[in-house]
């Protein structure tokens, strides 16, 4: 075959002046990706004016003082009280009860897929778990009520039917797949040569595993957990559910309460009328929830910044 | 080639270990084939060749490496001397081998651990806890590495901080702290400076009286400059293989005179 020779075209620009076509195609791009960006967090900010906004109006009514120290949450009784502290023992619960299940349970399946599991198993199990966090949470919450509460009334014969306990454990499992998915993630990207170092001396897969590769991937871990906190902390469906919407000073996780997301939906979802001190509640329970797990994230924040690691 | 050493390898030495009909298959794939050679005890012996030929595939069979990955498969033996024992046995556990047999990478890898951690490693996952024996260990190892003197005010710094000379000083002496039979350096120094080089290579020799050292190089000056014995691998091969003085002044092979003069490779 006779190969015909292409004519010589040369794709060599005529002039070295600005390409004005080519220059308004890049900004209009520019425009559109910043717009993009800005819109995320016009957004939030846009929440936060409306919460800190709105919370104002409730802190005229009710002294900063009492919100945080009195003990009783009944902003709709003639007896009105009016302190957090209820819905936040009722939120710290069952987010440590979930994150007892979570934590751990998604650390140790971390490591196993991460460090142990042959590529078979891994490539099965990894789908399996992360169809585990695609389940609708109020199927979470269906199944603590009617399946785990009454499990665990056969161990617990005084649990009540709603318990911060049901609730938190079921949140805890429901969990998991978030805090292992993150972990593996960040313990599989610790290089390979890290972990040779490592067998190179004598040491045992497990061995490898706590004292190298989890050191190293500090960072993500921590990430990890964090969004397991704020996950906990701002889960609404389960604990509507499960746990009983009765805002009680409690500390014991075998008794009903409320959190905050649940005092919300509760209030949400009622008749109160606009604009009374009732309904201004639940932008002062909104900008506490949103307080909490701003700590918390700007905690992950300053752990990975402490542990940043460089191989 | 110039400048030799022409020293130890006159010398009679026992034998560390054999390595009898040696094959070795990534999967259906035949990375080495029937390699036989001996491993003089406190001597250094570098393995070199043109890339991918198989040097650091054999020199990690010496500490059973490729069990970590699946479809790795050995033939034939290593066999371990006073031990006599097969170290590619099924029987015999890696972790064992590994226990014994050392080994240094080609980029310095250090735990994101503090100096002093580091070097305890091997040491804490065989269980030492007295901290005075940890100490004591740890010294020595530092010493023996030429490291402790750039490091002795600051072991509890992470080891990042450290150059990439001292970093790779400092893998050494994380091997040499458990007092290992054999020490395996893949390339130690093809990611350090010359003068970082010239500090691995000096320090090579000053541990050889100690361990039994087999190196891998890319670099024939440095073979010829560290090693006792040399071998000369091609396409998973085993060309030739004799005293570094032998190999590098008259090669019985043609294809090894080839390579170490600088025809092809």
């Amino acid at each position: 075959m006779v190969r015909v020779p292409a004519p010589a075209v040369s794709h060599r620009p005529k002039s070295l002046h600005h390409n004005h076509k080519r220059h308004l195609k890049e900004r209009i791009i520019e425009l559109l990706l910043f717009l993009a960006a800005f819109f995320s967090v016009f957004i939030t900010f846009a929440i936060i004016y409306l919460l800190i906004s709105e919370s104002l109006v409730f802190f005229e009514h009710v002294s900063l003082w009492d919100f945080l120290t009195d003990t009783q949450w009944t902003p709709l009784f003639d007896d009105a009280h009016y302190g957090i502290l209820p819905l936040v023992s009722g939120t710290a619960v069952s987010s440590l009860v979930a994150l007892a299940i979570a934590l751990p349970f998604g650390t140790i399946i971390a490591i196993y897929l991460s460090e142990f599991a042959p590529f078979l198993v891994r490539e099965i199990a990894k789908p399996f778990l992360e169809l585990l966090g695609g389940i609708p949470t109020v199927v979470y919450g269906y199944f603590a009520l009617l399946f785990v509460t009454p499990m665990l009334q056969t161990i617990f014969p005084n649990l009540p039917g709603f318990s911060l306990l049901s609730a938190g454990l079921v949140m805890g499992i429901m969990i998991i797949p978030y805090v292992s998915s993150m972990t593996e993630d960040a313990m599989r990207s610790v290089p390979m040569h890290l972990r040779e170092g490592s067998y190179a001396i004598g040491a045992t897969r497990f061995q490898t595993a706590v004292k190298v590769v989890m050191p190293a991937s500090l960072s993500g871990i921590a990430a990890a957990y964090i969004l397991g906190i704020s996950r906990a902390v701002g889960e609404t469906m389960v604990v509507a559910i499960a746990a009983g919407m009765q805002p009680n000073l409690v500390w014991n996780p075998m008794e009903p309460a409320a959190t905050i997301t649940t005092y919300i939906v509760q209030v949400s979802l009622g008749d109160l009328p606009h604009g009374s001190v009732g309904y201004q509640t639940i932008f002062a329970a909104g900008l506490t929830l949103l307080l909490l797990t701003l700590v918390f994230n700007i905690l992950g924040h300053l752990l990975r910044k402490r542990f940043r690691e460089v191989y | 080639m110039q400048i030799f050493k022409l020293a130890n390898a006159a010398s009679p030495t026992t034998q560390k270990a054999a390595v009898n009909k040696l094959n070795f298959y990534y999967g259906g794939y035949q990375a080495l084939k029937n390699i036989n050679m001996v491993v003089h005890e406190k001597q250094v012996t570098a393995l070199i060749g043109p890339s991918g030929c198989g040097k650091s595939t054999f020199l990690r069979c010496f500490n059973r490496m490729h069990d970590l990955y699946p479809h790795n498969h050995y033939e034939g033996e290593i066999l371990l001397y006073p031990d006599n024992e097969n170290i590619l046995s099924p029987e015999v556990d890696p972790i064992e081998v590994r226990m014994r047999i050392s080994m240094v990478f080609q980029k310095p890898n250090p735990f994101p651990k503090s100096i002093f951690e580091n070097v305890a490693y091997g040491l804490r996952i065989r269980g030492v806890k007295r901290r005075s024996i940890l100490e004591e260990r740890v010294e020595n190892a530092l010493r023996n590495a030429a490291l402790w003197g750039e490091v002795k005010d600051r072991l509890g710094d992470l080891a990042f901080n450290l150059s990439g000379g001292q970093q790779q000083r400092l893998c050494i002496a994380r091997a040499l702290a458990t007092d290992p039979e054999i020490l395996l350096f893949d390339e130690p120094t093809s990611a350090l400076d010359p003068i970082a080089t010239a500090s691995i290579e000096e320090l090579i020799s000053d541990i050889k009286n100690k361990v039994t050292i087999l190196i891998v190089t890319h670099n024939m000056q440095q073979a010829a400059r560290v090693s006792d014995y040399t071998a000369y691998m091609y396409m998973g091969e085993l060309i030739e293989f004799g005293a570094t003085d032998n190999i590098f002044i008259k090669p019985k092979n043609k294809q090894t005179e080839d390579y170490i003069t600088g025809r092809f490779g």
